[in-house]
């Protein structure tokens, strides 16, 4: 057989098998095609379920009332001490209003299902009013008070009208009280200002999310404080100075396997040193912090000692040639080069501490906690572990806060996110 | 020589020596050919051995080198004349599993003596690398931090002479005096390789070795550089590690052939490119292998 017979043949042969190898080129892009859209398709439904039961959260319904300061209904003196004031009797005030509103009910029963529609937070609104302007005394305002959660579901469409009696929130006669109230435009809702200013609350429409999301802050704060420069100060030394030995050998594999270890376990080890042998707090953001950041360092670890790697040795030698010491070399050299990976890398550790609940169980900071934390040593719960409360939580109301505090949560992960690719951005060099 | 050991070489290494051609090869170039001391020596290596583990990468290699001379090394790749460079400023003390003995000497001192300090000998010998391999900064910058590191000029003007005197030395001012504060890593291959050799002279040190510094240039870039070479050895002494033996021959004034680890063959360039006594140095320059 001659050379061109032999290239002829090589011709049919290739030919032959070009159907078959575009066919595969073909499947795997539909896969590749149907595997993205399948994603979008998911987190497009996740967003549309959570925003869509969550956003009415951020309305509650507010009832207007006639309130009438009058000393005799508040049980006080005519000119009281502010500690007279504070233990004064301001639900007498909101159950005088809904009488006068309602002078038909009678029944000791029923008033109390009258009075069950506006929301205890109502007196505290009542007594803060008083307390920094005593002046009110002895006048009558109307003023817009938060409604009970049972009344702020049925305004949002939660409660159907249709059902029988037994089985709904609202009795047929709350319903007629609520429909006049309606009817002369006392309910109304507005913007749920309750929901970011005040702390967790057994009653829904008191129940605010500043709380964890301090507790969240401050943990963080903690978090990032301690493990990016310990996370960074480890893998530059493991990657420029340490000299390769068995012991680097050993801390590097065990660096990796502290990487794959369960939240829950540096839970426990929180719990066993920083609370019972440090005798830390609990429940306080400083131990959360200190869980997260041994939960964190390995991943920063890991990222950021990939990102010196990934710097040309070119560079060191440079730097080094012109007779600069390792650490001018590091600090003038390497560490700007490498900053935009740790950064990725520390971001990405602390993306994972903020979602992170099973560790922070372990240490207290599951507890029902009412007062916004002021500091990392008061008691706090964090972000995920509210969510997590809430969505435990009976009433009817809280499935909405559940999905605000999710909302609320995926905020504050855009916005670290977004500013980790803004300082990437800042530091990254071009070539 | 038969051509089977020819062709052998290049692959076999220096430890390998339980081959018997191999064996002979490593006994016929044991011995350095020509003189390896000079008058006025600026460096002075002897018995210098380098291994890699258990590679051994340099065999017992003496060889002085002389002030305000361009000597230039030769030799097919792996032949250990780039190890043999940067034993010169202990660049290889960055590699872990490099270890070197024997005596080298910059001006009559051991630079491997625990004494001597590695950052105060790099300041006085600089290094030029293969691939141009400027800061990701301004050209400014470039050049100056050798001396701010340093601490070599008092204030910002007398830096900025430094700056703009290696930069008029390395023949690269009148083409970026405009853009000193751009980046230098935004030149070409053979402006970047410019910026580097002014950035190892703006430290002004003694001695400076040249790994290759042309490999990734244009010949334009090349003849510009080697032109360059030749001004600097008035105030320099520079050893150039080179695979062109036309390069070798237009800017040294000796030459030394390196084959597996062994000096095998140093004296006037002239004399190694015309009359190489060595049978191995004369199949390198003729072009019979390597």
């Amino acid at each position: 057989m001659s050379n061109a017979d032999e290239q002829a043949a090589v011709v049919d042969i290739v030919t032959a098998g070009l159907k078959r190898r575009y066919a595969a080129e073909r499947r795997f892009r539909l896969f590749g095609l149907l595997s993205v859209v399948l994603g979008f398709v998911f987190l497009f439904a996740l967003f549309a379920s959570i925003i869509s039961t969550g956003y009415p959260a951020f309305q509650s319904t507010y009832v207007q009332l006639d309130i009438d300061f009058d000393p005799a209904i508040l049980d006080i003196s005519a000119s009281p001490g502010s500690e007279e004031l504070s233990a004064a009797n301001y639900a007498g005030l909101v159950k005088h209003s809904l009488r006068e509103l309602f002078p038909a009910v009678k029944k000791r029963r029923e008033r109390r299902s009258l009075y069950q529609l506006v929301s205890i937070g109502a007196e505290y609104e009542l007594r803060n009013r008083l307390l920094t302007a005593p002046s009110f005394i002895g006048r009558k305002e109307a003023l817009w008070l938060p409604a009970n959660d049972d009344l702020d579901t049925f305004m949002k469409g939660g409660i159907d009208r249709q059902l029988p009696q037994e089985n709904r929130r609202l009795s047929d006669q709350q319903l007629t009280w609520i429909d006049a109230l309606l009817e002369a435009g006392r309910i109304e809702k507005r913007f749920n200002t309750v929901f970011f200013t005040s702390g967790d609350s057994r009653e829904p429409e008191l129940a605010g999310i500043k709380g964890a999301l301090l507790g969240s802050f401050y943990t963080l704060i903690v978090t990032l404080v301690l493990s990016f420069p310990i996370g960074i100060a480890a893998a530059i030394y493991l990657e420029e100075f340490a000299s390769r030995s068995r012991w680097t050998d050993v801390i590097e594999i065990n660096i990796n396997n502290l990487a794959a270890v369960p939240s829950i376990v540096f839970g426990l080890l929180g719990l066993a040193v920083f609370i019972n042998v440090f005798d830390l707090p609990r429940s306080a953001p400083l131990v959360g912090g200190l869980v997260l950041t041994l939960m964190t360092l390995p991943t920063i670890i890991i990222a950021s000692r990939a990102a010196l790697k990934s710097v040309p040795p070119s560079i060191r030698e440079a730097a080094l040639g012109v007779g600069a010491s390792r650490m001018q070399m590091v600090t003038h050299h390497v560490l700007p080069l490498a900053l935009p990976g740790m950064l990725t890398g520390t971001i990405i550790g602390m993306a994972r501490a903020l979602g992170e609940s099973a560790p922070l169980l372990m240490i207290g900071m599951v507890a029902f906690i009412v007062d916004v934390p002021q500091s990392i040593t008061e008691p706090a719960t964090a972000l995920p572990v509210q969510i997590y409360l809430w969505s435990d939580s009976p009433e009817r109301a809280f499935t909405e806060k559940t999905s605000a505090a999710i909302i609320v949560l995926l905020v504050f992960l855009v916005v670290m996110n977004s500013l980790a690719v803004y300082l990437r951005k800042r530091f990254e060099k071009r070539w | 020589m038969p051509s089977s050991i020819a062709n052998a070489a290049p692959a076999a290494t220096a430890a390998n020596l339980n081959d018997q051609q191999t064996q002979d090869l490593h006994q016929k170039i044991a011995a350095t050919v020509g003189r390896i001391e000079v008058d006025d020596a600026k460096m002075s290596m002897r018995d210098v051995d380098v291994f890699y583990d258990d590679k051994h990468a340099i065999c017992a290699v003496n060889l002085d080198i002389a002030a305000h001379e361009v000597i230039a090394m030769i030799g097919p790749s792996g032949c250990g004349k780039s190890t043999f460079l940067r034993c010169m400023n202990r660049m290889n003390d960055t590699i872990e599993n490099c270890r070197v003995s024997g005596s080298l000497k910059l001006d009559g001192v051991d630079i491997y003596d625990k004494k001597q300090d590695v950052v105060q000998l790099r300041a006085r010998v600089g290094m030029v690398f293969q691939k141009p391999n400027p800061f990701p900064k301004s050209i400014y910058d470039n050049v100056a931090y050798g001396p701010r590191i340093h601490g070599l000029a008092a204030n910002r003007a007398e830096l900025e002479e430094i700056v703009v005197t290696s930069l008029e030395r390395s023949g690269l001012f009148a083409e970026v005096k405009d853009r000193l504060d751009k980046p230098g890593t935004g030149l070409s291959g053979g402006q970047q390789q410019r910026l580097c050799i002014a950035r190892a002279i703006a430290v002004n040190p003694e001695v400076i070795l040249m790994d290759e510094p042309c490999s990734a240039l244009d010949p334009i870039a090349t003849a510009r550089i080697e032109e360059l070479i030749d001004e600097l050895r008035k105030n320099y002494t520079i050893a150039i590690v080179t695979h062109s033996m036309q390069q070798a021959a237009r800017v040294s004034q000796r030459t030394a052939y390196f084959h597996l680890g062994y000096l095998v063959e140093v004296g006037e360039t002239a004399k190694i490119f015309t009359y190489p006594e060595h049978k191995l140095t004369e199949d390198y320059i003729t072009g019979r292998f390597g």
